[in-house]
């Protein structure tokens, strides 16, 4: 079954609400949520009264043009910035600056710490964050690499690895500090397209082991079809929810229904007038 | 219309164009690998240099003047040997290390302050923008009224040649450690001092090495100026003074042993112990290409 709820412009948060299916408290709940930055000469709204909730083990994808703010949204999840207006919480507790409990994984290469290696990288967060004595961390660690294939280049330094292998790690080092949720900002835009549909296929696959709860940020519609069950659609300047896309999961290739997801999808966000991308 | 169709290469038997091409690596001749090792052409035009030297001091014939190598490398042994030399240069790398040591320490406190505070920030710009262009060695008549004709003089120069290189090109590596880094150092949620020593030290490495290495040319070469104009004065005299001295006696050989020893040391330190520090840091990380 296939649902695109379309938003009007400002009641987005009951509607959101009446969109959830009855749980006890969702893992994250983003509530109208206004976001602002500088430039030197500007103040941009990257997004404006947004509001979602993301459930256990939901792959929830943020999906948008450029300029929708979507990736300052999962920064401000991440806590690198604080919302203007309007409250996030991860389960009940406000979100008030970086942790982890909310693991980054991000679309530069350069995310890994390039004097230590792949091993020392995914066992760093372990060490310093969580605490973990040096024997268990560096099991959990190698278990983790084993999980995204990596167990042979245990022992290299990143800049030895290729960029799919470096995100690879970076995923690893996410997942092995089992945060409450995964936040991926364009992990894969920077990969080749067959790296990428790779990747994404590794990534459902762990999804599959742990369940683990992830959102994910991405502008590519294709992957965020094949990625999610939930997908955020966001409108740019300023960012506001457009929509959402429920049991995303459910759509499939052998009967068009992806691709007709894809198609309403594209329709949906590129209507307005005098917006292309 | 025709379907597409995949015809797999080891299916194509007929014209095989690679089938000449007999080896894709090929070794390189030995001669050709020998002299493709940059320490080895070196070595060829220091031995170039050395014979030129020799002979030319031989035809001169006036060791007042310019003594031929071998009266030189005859000098340096003896000095050597009756332990003149070690002592010099015991004392003068004595002076040399606590400068050096407690100039890199304070750019280290200056640096981390600048990084976590605004004011900070802006005391260590004015600073380096004032004290960066004076040459530490203008300093020295003003240290010899405040310290007195001594290694705490020579200390106080040492700490201002180094302090300020040092201070701003770790600095420099700081601020130019990327965004994502930073952000990650944020993600595990270290902060304060663990921040700077875990996630900024080494990102910023490449920046902090260069800094060490010019504090060590400007520590060195001041030094040896510094000896130049007082080393007599401090209890026992450095290598600045050995050349100094061996001037005045006339003895020309062993002033040229005693610069020997000074460009054998910076060559040393510079070659020998930055380079086994970067071999075994940025290169292995992949930050130096």
């Amino acid at each position: 079954m296939l649902q695109t709820t379309q938003y009007a412009n400002n009641t987005t948060a009951e509607r959101a609400d009446s969109l959830q299916c009855a749980s006890a408290r969702p893992l994250l709940t983003v509530d109208k949520v206004t976001l602002r930055y500088k430039t030197p000469n500007l103040l941009i709204t990257a997004t404006e009264d947004v509001s979602f909730s993301v459930e256990q083990s939901d792959r929830f994808v943020l999906l948008g043009p450029s300029g929708c703010g979507k990736s300052t949204l999962l920064k401000a999840v991440g806590g690198y910035m604080a919302p203007v207006s309007g409250a996030i919480h991860i389960n009940g507790r406000p979100v008030k600056k970086p942790g982890a409990d909310r693991m980054m994984v991000f679309q530069e290469f350069d995310q890994l710490l390039p004097w230590k290696t792949v091993l020392e990288n995914v066992m760093f967060p372990l060490l310093v964050a969580r605490k973990l004595p040096r024997s268990e961390a560096e099991e959990r660690a190698r278990d983790y690499i084993d999980k995204v294939k990596l167990t042979r280049a245990a022992d290299s330094y990143p800049h030895t690895l290729s960029g799919g292998m470096k995100q690879r790690v970076a995923i690893a080092r996410g997942m092995a500090m089992q945060p409450d949720i995964l936040l991926m900002d364009e992990p894969f835009a920077a990969l080749d397209a067959l790296t990428r549909r790779q990747m994404q296929d590794e990534l459902l696959q762990l999804w599959e082991d742990t369940k683990f709860t992830v959102i994910f940020v991405t502008h590519s519609i294709a992957e965020a079809i094949k990625i999610s069950n939930r997908i955020l659609l966001l409108s740019p300047h300023p960012g506001r929810v457009k929509a959402e896309v429920i049991d995303v999961d459910h759509a499939r290739h052998d009967d068009g229904s992806a691709v007709a997801l894809e198609r309403d999808i594209h329709n949906l966000l590129f209507s307005e007038p005098g917006h292309r991308e | 219309m025709t379907n597409p169709q995949i015809i797999l290469a080891a299916d194509v038997t007929t014209n095989r164009p690679h089938a000449n091409v007999a080896e894709i690596e090929q070794k390189l001749g030995a001669l050709e690998l020998i002299w493709g090792i940059g320490a080895v052409r070196k070595t060829v035009l220091i031995i170039v240099l050395a014979v030129i030297w020799q002979v030319y001091a031989s035809y001169l014939d006036n060791p007042l003047l310019f003594p031929t190598l071998s009266d030189t490398l005859t000098t340096l042994y003896d000095r050597f040997a009756d332990g003149v030399l070690p002592a010099r240069i015991w004392t003068t790398l004595k002076v040399l290390i606590t400068g050096y040591v407690a100039g890199t320490v304070l750019a280290g406190v200056l640096t981390i302050l600048a990084i976590n505070t605004r004011i900070g920030t802006d005391f260590l710009e004015t600073m380096t923008a004032m004290f960066n262009p004076l040459p530490a060695i203008s300093l020295l008549p003003l240290a010899l009224i405040w310290f007195g004709l001594g290694a705490s003089s020579l200390v106080f120069v040492l700490i201002h040649s180094v302090l300020w290189a040092v201070a701003l090109n770790t600095h420099a590596g700081f601020l130019g450690v990327s965004r994502t880094l930073r952000m990650v150092g944020g993600n595990y949620g270290l902060t304060g001092l663990s921040y700077v020593v875990r996630i900024l030290v080494p990102a910023a490495f490449p920046s902090i090495l260069t800094g060490l290495k010019i504090g060590w040319a400007f520590a060195w070469r001041t030094l040896i100026a510094a000896e130049l104009v007082f080393g007599v004065s401090s209890g026992q005299g450095g290598l600045g003074w050995f050349i100094f001295e061996n001037r005045n006696l006339l003895d020309i050989p062993a002033v040229f042993a005693g610069l020997l020893t000074v460009i054998i040391i910076g060559l040393v330190v510079e070659n020998l112990v930055f380079q086994t520090i970067e071999r075994h840091t940025i290169q292995k990380w992949g930050m130096k290409e």
